[in-house]
């Protein structure tokens, strides 16, 4: 148990001694983004009735500081200590596959968490939110959090290279997020990409996180639970194998 | 007694290179072991397995009687590996390194044998610095240091000197005797012979993949080397024929001869005395694990 609340540990630490970085410049980077599409969609657009465009973007956006920076943690993490070999100093002690892999999404879910708690907080100067079901919002950002940072795990274990993994954050990871309703509903999209929408699972964390702020939705939350969950589970399996395994860890 | 490290017909492939060739090894508990051979021999690779970073295809690890696979996590309470490479963790200190090692291993409040450690390896002047500011040789030492804080009774140190001054050299050395005195078993694998020798109890050498030689580093020179007489004779002077027999190597009016014994000396002057042809200089050596590695490596093995 030590063990791993001590790699849990070292890897809060490792993102907290670069909180420049690692908290304060996503929270700039998603408060830019809702500057600049409120300022330009405010008056235009209207998703869901009583709700103003910045109102329905800012869970989008902090949603999507949760996942993307859940993504980021576990995988920068072991990137860099395979890249530089210090990933040994977790390798032989007696820490448990298992530990390994709930150490790295835990601590990836609290990074995720500490950026998309100051982007709400900082949100609040702009706008009202209404908090309409807040077990929603935390189920979400909670499960959300742990897919992307388990996804973390597995592309930083595969990745060779930081090319290699910046190409699975740019050509899958962000294509995904972009895409997932976080500035708008599928609703307003044509039929096609509508269905497309539904099959990429960060659609349904957005959706049901923003249905904690608003109590309404473009699916139900049920259905986003469901869907959600059944990711987590598979991701998780994989996971596990891969570090039972021993996959590009242990030759 | 359980053997500190067992070693049983490992065999590791990787693609088509044999790393390891049916390794069978026993290192008895408080040895100074030496792990020796050169790069490629499959040194590292035998580390790697005992201490579960490479899987072997075949075989059996164990250390403290604890197989490294279906027992790994009392396995590795019971190692501490010093890992060749040198790596570190650019975030932390040397001090919040050595914690966070120590929480790995399930020890909290370690602080006391830290600040022992760091006594030892000269680092207590640089426990607060971070791991980015340190030489080479520093690094080195902080990777000694891990390799220790949860006082592993089984030692493995990987070419733990290689740029480490002298004089750091030496500090290390008096630890690392310091623990095995304590009861620590230690192996180390190094390129420089005369610390094996002054060092190791017993030594392995490892080629291609096989072990080619085991045996007390005493036995080893004993069999494999031995004392050296050189005699530089005055010039225009000629060797008796009674000693051309046991020449070993000549060069111009320089010979050599390989003793058996000590006693062969007295022999060799005697005769040289005899003839009185005149001794420019004269020079005894003693046996050394280098001779003993170079016969072992070029014996066609």
């Amino acid at each position: 148990m030590d063990g791993f609340l001590t790699l849990l540990y070292k890897e809060v630490l490792r993102f907290w001694k670069v909180g420049f970085q690692t908290v304060a410049a996503p929270v700039l980077t998603s408060l830019l983004y809702l500057l600049i599409f409120s300022h330009v969609l405010e008056k235009h657009v209207q998703v869901y009735d009583g709700v103003s465009y910045t109102s329905f973007l800012v869970p989008g956006l902090v949603m999507m500081s949760v996942l993307q920076n859940a993504f980021a943690n576990s995988s920068s993490s072991l990137i860099q200590s395979k890249v530089t070999g210090n990933i040994i100093f977790v390798l032989l002690p007696p820490i448990s596959y298992r530990q390994f892999f709930a150490a790295y999404v835990l601590a990836s879910i609290v990074r995720g968490f500490v950026v998309g708690f100051g982007m709400l907080l900082v949100t609040l100067w702009f706008v009202d939110l209404s908090w309409q079901a807040p077990h929603w919002i935390v189920v979400f950002a909670v499960l959300g959090g742990a897919i992307m940072g388990a996804l973390g795990v597995i592309a930083g274990i595969w990745a060779e290279k930081f090319d290699q993994l910046a190409a699975f954050q740019n050509f899958i990871i962000m294509p995904l997020t972009f895409l997932s309703g976080v500035f708008y509903s599928i609703h307003s999209l044509p039929p096609f990409w509508q269905q497309v929408s539904h099959f990429n699972p960060i659609f349904y964390m957005i959706d049901g996180f923003r249905y904690g702020f608003f109590g309404v939705s473009d699916v139900s939350p049920l259905m986003s639970l469901g869907v959600v969950a059944a990711c987590f589970i598979v991701l998780t399996t994989f996971t596990l194998w891969l570090l039972r395994i021993g996959y590009k860890l242990r030759a | 007694m359980k053997n500190a490290i067992r070693i049983e017909s490992v065999t590791k492939r990787f693609g088509s290179v044999l790393a390891l060739a049916g390794v069978d090894l026993e290192i008895d508990q408080g040895e100074f072991f030496g792990l020796l051979g050169p790069n490629g021999a499959g040194k590292t690779t035998l580390i790697s397995a005992l201490a579960g970073l490479v899987r072997p295809d075949t075989g059996r690890l164990a250390v403290m009687g604890h197989d490294v696979i279906s027992d790994y996590r009392a396995a590795r309470q019971l190692l501490g590996v010093v890992p060749q490479e040198l790596v570190f963790d650019p975030f932390f200190t040397v001090r919040e390194s050595l914690e966070i090692q120590s929480g790995y291993f399930g020890i909290r409040n370690n602080a006391s044998w830290i600040d022992e450690i760091l006594e030892n390896l000269d680092l207590t002047s640089k426990a607060e610095t971070n791991m980015r500011q340190l030489s080479g040789g520093m690094k080195r030492r902080v990777l000694v240091a891990q390799a220790l804080v949860h006082r592993p009774p089984v030692i493995v140190l990987d070419e733990p000197t290689a740029g480490v001054d002298v004089e750091l050299r030496q500090g290390l050395w008096s630890f690392v005797r310091r623990l095995n005195r304590d009861g620590h078993t230690i192996v180390l694998t190094t390129h420089y012979l005369e610390e094996a020798e002054s060092l190791c109890g017993r030594i392995a050498m490892l080629k291609h993949g096989g072990v080619v030689a085991l045996d007390t580093t005493a036995n080893l020179l004993r069999r494999l080397s031995g004392h050296t007489l050189r005699l530089r004779l005055a010039k225009g002077a000629t060797l008796p024929d009674a000693l051309r027999a046991r020449v070993a190597t000549e060069s111009g009016n320089e010979f050599t001869f390989a003793l058996g014994s000590c006693e062969e000396i007295e022999d060799i002057l005697h005769a040289v005395r005899g003839s009185e042809c005149g001794l420019e200089d004269i020079d005894v050596s003693k046996p050394d694990l280098e001779e003993v590695f170079v016969r072992v490596m070029n014996s066609g093995y």
